[in-house]
């Protein structure tokens, strides 16, 4: 009868294989391994039970250290086209300053972050920052809205922040990024949104292991024009001569919704870079925490093993002597 | 004294490399007025976090405008895909602005460009190269640096005469059997590349 609960307790082990937290049912099984077993008057754990420990443990380290390849794969194949990207913004830069500080009545974030999990803290860290620059520019007469690309972000925000989204945009990984889908995604958000001001939050890929949270901030055409009447970093823009549509303003808009595209572009594959490369260090350090687990497992293994040998033992020559004497 | 001496230029030496060292290690350029602005105010409101970068960190600053006008031109051609110049110095490019073909020299006024599908030519010392540019915009700064941005750029050796001629044919065709304003709008685009394709051929 001990034996047969014990089978069940293995079969419930090995169940929740990919368990994210394995050791809860382990934990209450073995409790009740013990007990029965102290009912009896044996304190001690069953190898069984060990072993089973050690088995599912064992496949979750395949596990991550297979996704920990897959991971770095992708991240090879992602990250020229996101180092090619990189000089994209930089003329718009160069043209039209950074202002992430402009006071504006209307502002959008537009937050990316991804649609998969497993990929450490990046995604609570864009949501971070976003609801930092909503507190930011937050005020009497200002209004703040996000725009959300991507399962995970939009999972933290409608907690707390459901009326203010706009627009969530989700599963846009499925085809390789490339320009066209970021434009007719751009033109989406540009069509539907009212925005005076939009700021994109991502993550920076530095390198494998940093990601720097980095906010672009796009105008719209008519704030252009106010801050260069104003002066300031935009204050040249007077002075350059427009070639090319009817009037300033036209050209001015075309520039605009050109930079937003531009940007998201850039700042969705840096995105896709940051999170492959979180992935990869998040799958590691699970293999590494798995291998830990598994070396101890193995020596309580081993101690259990020699235990019953022990007892068992003890058992015989006691018989043995009881006989004699 | 005298044994102390080089000790003491050493140490003098090795500080002043060292100092040296450090700069290199902050390579970034100085954070510009509003991003203090910036940083300062997120401060203020949100302690506990590190304010997010912005993109002028990434960006090594443009150089300032000169006095005299240089003689070459800096020019930068980028796509979403790469960037094909950066920071090339030429004599002139000639950049094909929907008001017509515009030529770029250094010294050219400040100027912002919206570019129709045709061809960027970039003039250096006596090698020209053709480029085919679907569109996008050119700036011109006060500095004499260029930045072309487009969506595509081919050399124009890579074209096919053939498919461009089939292409044409079949959006003219579009063209005249278009119903809707979307689809109209759509083969005139196809018509209006292609035709400039076929102009960038033959001329």
């Amino acid at each position: 009868m001990a034996m047969a609960a014990l089978r069940r307790e293995g079969r419930r082990i090995a169940a929740p294989l990919i368990n994210p937290h394995p050791i809860n049912p382990l934990r209450s099984s073995l409790a009740s391994s013990d007990r029965e077993h102290t009912l009896l008057g044996v304190r001690s754990i069953s190898t069984q039970v060990v072993r089973n420990r050690m088995k599912s443990v064992r496949n979750i380290q395949k596990i991550t250290k297979a996704m920990k390849m897959v991971a770095a794969s992708k991240l090879r194949a992602i990250q020229t086209k996101a180092e090619n990207s990189r000089g994209l913004w930089q003329p718009f830069t160069a043209l039209l300053g950074d202002t992430p500080s402009v006071d504006v009545k209307k502002n959008v974030i537009v937050t990316i972050s991804s649609d998969k999990g497993l990929c450490g803290g990046i995604n609570s860290t864009s949501v971070k920052i976003s609801r930092g620059l909503h507190k930011l520019n937050a005020g009497p007469e200002k209004e703040c809205k996000y725009v959300i690309l991507g399962e995970k972000a939009k999972a933290q925000l409608v907690r707390d922040s459901k009326k203010d989204i706009e627009l969530a945009f989700t599963e846009l990984q499925k085809n390789p990024l490339n320009y066209t889908q970021v434009a007719v995604l751009a033109d989406d958000i540009l069509k539907n949104v009212e925005y005076d001001a939009l700021r994109i939050v991502f993550n920076k890929f530095q390198s494998v292991v940093a990601f720097v949270p980095t906010t672009s901030t796009v105008l719209s055409p008519e704030v252009v024009e106010r801050e260069a009447e104003a002066g300031g970093k935009l204050g040249e823009l007077d002075s350059y001569e427009i070639e090319g549509g009817e009037t300033k303003s036209e050209v001015l808009q075309n520039l605009t919704e050109f930079q937003f595209s531009c940007v998201m572009f850039n700042a969705m594959l840096e995105n896709a870079c940051s999170e492959q490369g979180a992935r990869m260090s998040a799958m590691d350090s699970s293999s590494r925490n798995a291998g830990d687990m598994l070396d101890r497992l193995t020596l309580t293994y081993n101690r259990t093993r020699q235990a019953s040998i022990t007892t068992e033992l003890i058992e015989i020559i006691s018989g043995a002597s009881a006989l004699e004497g | 004294m005298l044994r102390q001496g080089p000790r003491f230029l050493l140490s003098r030496a090795s500080a002043a490399s060292m100092g040296w060292r450090r700069q290199f290690a902050t390579d970034l350029p100085a954070e510009t007025a509003g991003d203090s602005k910036f940083v300062e105010a997120w401060k203020k409101v949100i302690p506990n976090i590190d304010p997010p970068k912005t993109p002028s960190a990434y960006m090594a600053p443009r150089p300032p405008n000169p006095s005299t006008i240089p003689s070459k031109l800096t020019v930068n051609l980028v796509l979403p895909y790469s960037s094909i110049l950066s920071g090339k110095e030429v004599d002139m490019v000639i950049v094909p602005a929907t008001t017509g073909h515009m030529g770029v020299l250094p010294g050219h006024v400040a100027t912002i460009a919206e570019l129709k599908p045709g061809i960027l030519s970039v003039h250096e010392g006596n090698d020209v190269s053709k480029y085919f540019l679907s569109g996008g915009f050119a700036f011109v700064h006060a500095n004499s640096v260029a930045d072309i941005i487009a969506i595509e750029a081919t050399p124009v050796d890579q074209i096919d005469p053939n498919l461009v001629q089939k292409g044409l044919a079949e959006f003219q065709q579009k063209l005249n059997s278009a119903s809707t304003d979307v689809e109209k709008a759509e083969a005139q685009i196809g018509v209006d590349v292609h035709s400039a394709l076929n102009a960038a051929l033959t001329g």
